[in-house]
């Protein structure tokens, strides 16, 4: 009994940390609809702060802690309701996860850039001191970490269930989950409410921080993701509704973590496995078991019809003269890059170029996923890490080469796909982004590390597994492979795009009630787009390791599986095209930033600039990118075609002036394109932002 | 009904609980081949949750729904689909991001199960002359042929409901299930609608079960009525009989006998 205290009583620290982020989020999704991803970076934040105050300016601690938690913690609450998510209340659940993600993503690097990214030692303790042992618990000494910890934390969870069961405000907050637009039709002025639980939320977030903060030597915002994962698994637990639930969760998992650290092995592979792989294990286990999941990111505001159309693509919207040019220029563009390439250009940008088309490809698995199954996968990386880490052992161990090594390695991703397919086949939205960056983290912490090479270290590539001189740094091969490797992909992503399976998919993303209803079996339809999205990450994955040659678990980590889902929304995840100007777009602007001082930020600006253009999602789902080349190719034609209908009104309405004498037409958001004839522009179009 | 002629649909003793209350109980009502039959009832009175159980998005506690005979309960929504049960919805469902010739062409390839993966890869799954001729004939009937290549996005209620309809009658179902398909017509749209419904059972011999608030509608389209009040069947015959029933009159209009 003593052993186990003595393993327990660390735990619990971790375990009330966990217990406020855990109770935040459920607080947050319950008053706002808002799983908030970007919970951690608020805790990171406040921590972050608290410990510069502390340590580089000297502050003192009670002054840091008010500055950033007190006032720190509600006030980025409440920017996040004001200028973000009060915007998107209405909009689809993946819009605001991807909002929330790109917060996720984006904050650590804000910082990084502001504060520059010297690491954070030593973050301070608020209440009690760390060093002094007040008192001792079965023989484990009791210092100020824990007191502090305990103490704050009961404190702040009694305070809140008292808000929420007996307060009018609570009331309120638990009314505006079903439906903002209802309560307000009710009387109560909803934004005060929603704006009041993202103070509340702030403040939780900021003291989790700070709180967890003293346990580390050294603040990282990795630290900051786990416990956020520690803290999805303990609200999914409490179907993101009771808080005592979320609290008695965390509590518990952090305890379970240092019990099961000390009664494994030290040595042994799963003492570390399971230790890192708890919180995951908890989450999977939370989302495979409880039906009450199942409804989670499925739209049930009833008033979610009221909501505007999608905008048709840019493509769609061309006229035909317009289409023409485009594609000329396009060819005309490929022909100049392919010649460029072989000719003239210099190693370091056609490194960048080649590095921009294995990108592309893992892009591309992006686009079927999300763009065509409107799922959000969050272990793309992870998909293309399979590929990768797959071809490599069969190099290393039976000598196959690469290339060959490369299709079993996408076709073994395509299988972790489907086992994930088979995972969710219930889940959409949350539930499933929430399984996949599960996946992800398992790969990190327990399948990967057991890949690498001996050192621990990433798997170099040996020429003598690659065919045709792909290696050699001054050869044109890896390009060309790269060019024909994306160019089937693209073809493959088109020939399903327009097939019978596209159909399907956009049947399903519209109404799944809908889909099935008219025989569409929506299992196998889910598991398909799964897998052809492995299938493509983990040939992306392959080429990607041939072209950095070396498969490095950094480039398949899940941060940035979420890099990649915040760099794909930003210029389109519905396109093809979308794909391979995220592809590009990432690589050169990284590139771009090497001529820049390197205290700037670096390459924690590429993910800022990306990140910002995430948080436009919830207005133009389509990309803004995307959203900008729509506004620019209409403003163009209204230059080049004289534009006529003026009495057309200002809605522009697409059913006025519909259609013309016989003959079917193309109508699209107030331009209506006559099969063959010229285009009729009745109004610009109006934003849906 | 004969007894040499088994009924294309049976429901027998269904019955459907949500949480305590009991949206149907004790359910039973048979459709011939191409009899068309009204169920009409106040709103909660459990002709949607019927609906979704013969369908398959919700599974009864007790009580059987066969079709031809064969079992149909322990299949999945989308295989029903495919024995040829279509059905429109109360509350709208369409695809947003497509046009309506789209969604024509998702019933058709849904309801022939031809979507293969392997053919899409191989580009063999253009659209046939044969389903070329399908979707447009269909266009014509419900007489949205104009509206083609609109997005449905662009379209109001009551075009949508159509589209619905349209996409629920290419399919070519033995079953068609209107879940008050007039609501958003007007008057004159809905005697159009009326008269293609009509029209669609004489010519193709489809059976249909209309629920309708539309009683003008009903009396004109079905041959038989059900009438339906907090979970059970009150009445049924022809709408002439069951309208002049007490019960019906009391539930129903709310007019005491």
């Amino acid at each position: 009994m003593e052993h186990f205290l003595g393993f327990a009583i660390p735990g619990v620290p971790y375990g009330c940390t966990y217990a406020i982020v855990a109770v935040g989020l459920v607080l947050t999704y319950q008053a706002t609809g808002v799983f908030n991803f970007a919970y951690g970076a608020q805790a990171y934040t406040s921590a972050f702060l608290f410990t510069w105050m502390v340590q580089n300016e000297g502050l003192p601690v009670w002054l840091s802690f008010v500055l950033s938690v007190v006032v720190l913690g509600p006030g980025l609450g409440l920017a996040f309701d004001r200028f973000l998510f009060r915007h998107i209340a209405n909009t689809n659940t993946t819009a605001k996860l991807v909002t929330g993600i790109a917060l996720f993503v984006g904050i650590p690097s804000v910082l990084a850039v502001i504060f520059g990214s010297a690491n954070q030692y030593n973050p301070p303790s608020i209440l009690f001191n760390p060093d002094t042992v007040y008192f001792r618990v079965a023989g484990t000494p009791i210092n100020g970490i824990y007191v502090t910890t305990v103490v704050l934390t009961v404190v702040i969870l009694v305070a809140l269930v008292a808000l929420m069961r007996f307060t009018n405000l609570g009331l309120q907050m638990r009314g505006a989950v079903e439906s903002r637009r209802l309560i307000q039709l009710d009387g109560v002025n909803a934004s005060r409410v929603v704006a009041s639980a993202w103070a509340i939320s702030g403040l939780m977030a900021g003291l989790a921080g700070v709180l967890l903060a003293p346990q580390y030597a050294q603040l990282q915002s990795s630290d900051y993701a786990a416990l956020m994962v520690a803290a999805f698994a303990a609200a999914a637990w409490a179907l993101l509704r009771s808080m005592p639930i979320a609290a008695l969760v965390g509590i518990l998992m952090g305890v379970a973590s240092t019990v099961l650290a000390g009664y494994l092995p030290a040595s042994s592979v799963w003492s570390s496995a399971s230790l890192t792989s708890l919180p995951f294990i908890v989450l999977i286990a939370a989302l495979l078991l409880l039906p009450g999941l199942r409804s989670l990111g499925r739209d049930k505001d009833p008033l979610s019809s009221v909501d505007p159309p999608t905008p048709p693509s840019v493509a769609a919207l061309r006229a035909p003269q317009i289409d023409r040019i485009v594609r000329v220029g396009w060819y005309v563009i490929l022909a100049g890059f392919v010649v460029s390439m072989l000719t003239w250009l210099p190693t370091t940008w056609e490194n960048v170029f080649n590095a921009g088309l294995v990108y592309s490809i893992v892009f591309l698995s992006i686009t079927l996923i999300t763009g065509m199954g409107g799922q959000l996968s969050l272990a793309q990386a992870t998909l293309a890490g399979v590929g990768a880490y797959t071809a490599a052992q069969l190099a290393n161990h039976f000598g196959l080469g690469l290339l060959l090594g490369g299709l079993v390695g996408a076709v073994a991703a395509a299988a972790v796909a489907t086992v994930l397919a088979f995972a969710s086949v219930r889940l959409r939205g949350l539930g499933l982004a929430l399984l996949t960056i599960a996946a992800a983290l398992f790969f990190d912490n327990t399948v990967f590390p057991q890949l690498n090479s001996s050192n621990g270290q990433s798997v170099g590539i040996e020429p003598k597994w690659v065919p045709f001189g792909i290696l050699h740094p001054n050869g044109h091969a890896f390009f060309i492979t790269a060019m024909i490797v994306l160019l089937v992909c693209i073809a493959g992503v088109q020939l399903v795009r327009r097939g019978t399976t596209g159909r399907f998919l956009g049947a399903m993303r519209g109404s799944e009630t809908a889909a099935a209803g008219l025989g569409i079996n929506l299992t196998w339809q889910h598991i398909v787009v799964f897998a052809l999205s492995g299938l493509v990450a983990g040939i992306g994955g392959t080429m990607l390791s041939i072209q950095q040659q070396q498969v490095n678990p950094a480039l398949f980590s899940y941060q940035i599986s979420l890099v990649f889902v915040v760099v794909v929304v930003t210029t389109g995840a519905n396109t093809v095209e979308g794909a391979l100007q995220a592809g590009f777009g990432f690589v050169i602007l990284q590139q771009l930033l090497t001529y820049v001082p390197s205290r700037l930020g670096g390459n924690s600006l590429v993910v800022v600039f990306f990140a910002f253009g995430a948080l436009t999602y919830a207005a133009h789902p389509e990309g803004i990118l995307e959203y900008q080349k729509r506004r620019w190719t209409l403003a163009t034609q209204n230059l080049i075609f004289r534009p006529v209908d003026h009495g057309a009104g200002p809605s522009g309405g697409p059913l006025l002036g519909a259609v013309g004498g016989g003959g079917p037409a193309a109508m699209v958001n107030g331009t209506s394109l006559e099969a063959g004839g010229s285009p009729v522009v009745t109004d610009k179009v109006t934003d849906h932002g | 009904m004969g007894e040499d002629s088994a009924p294309l649909l049976s429901v027998v003793e269904v019955s459907k609980t949500f949480g305590g209350i009991a949206a149907v109980s004790g359910v039973s009502l048979t459709v011939n081949a191409g009899e068309s039959i009204g169920l009409v009832g106040p709103n909660g009175a459990g002709k949607t949750t019927l609906f979704n159980c013969i369908c398959g998005q919700l599974r009864p506690e007790n009580g059987r729904v066969e079709l031809e005979g064969s079992d149909l309960l322990g299949l999945p929504t989308f295989k029903r689909a495919r024995m040829g049960i279509s059905r429109t919805y109360q509350r709208i469902e369409v695809f947003p991001d497509m046009t309506v010739w789209d969604h024509l062409m998702v019933a058709v390839r849904a309801r022939a199960c031809t979507g293969r993966l392997w053919k899409d890869l191989l580009n063999r799954s253009s659209v046939t002359d044969e389903e070329h001729e399908r979707v447009a004939s269909v266009l014509d009937l419900v007489g949205i042929a104009d509206r083609a290549q609109t997005p449905v996005s662009a379209l109001g209620l009551g075009l949508c409901r159509l589209v619905e309809l349209a996409r629920a009658l290419v399919s070519e179902p033995v079953l068609l299930l209107a879940d008050e398909p007039s609501s958003g017509l007007d008057v004159h749209e809905t005697r159009e609608l009326a008269q293609v419904l009509r029209k669609l059972q004489r010519e193709r011999g489809m059976a249909m079960l209309l629920v309708e608030h539309d009683l003008g509608m009903v009396g004109e389209v079905v041959d038989r009525t059900v009438v339906m009040n907090l979970g059970v069947v009150i009445a049924d015959g022809t709408f002439d009989e069951v309208m002049s029933d007490a019960n019906v009159r009391h539930a129903y209009l709310g007019v005491s006998a």
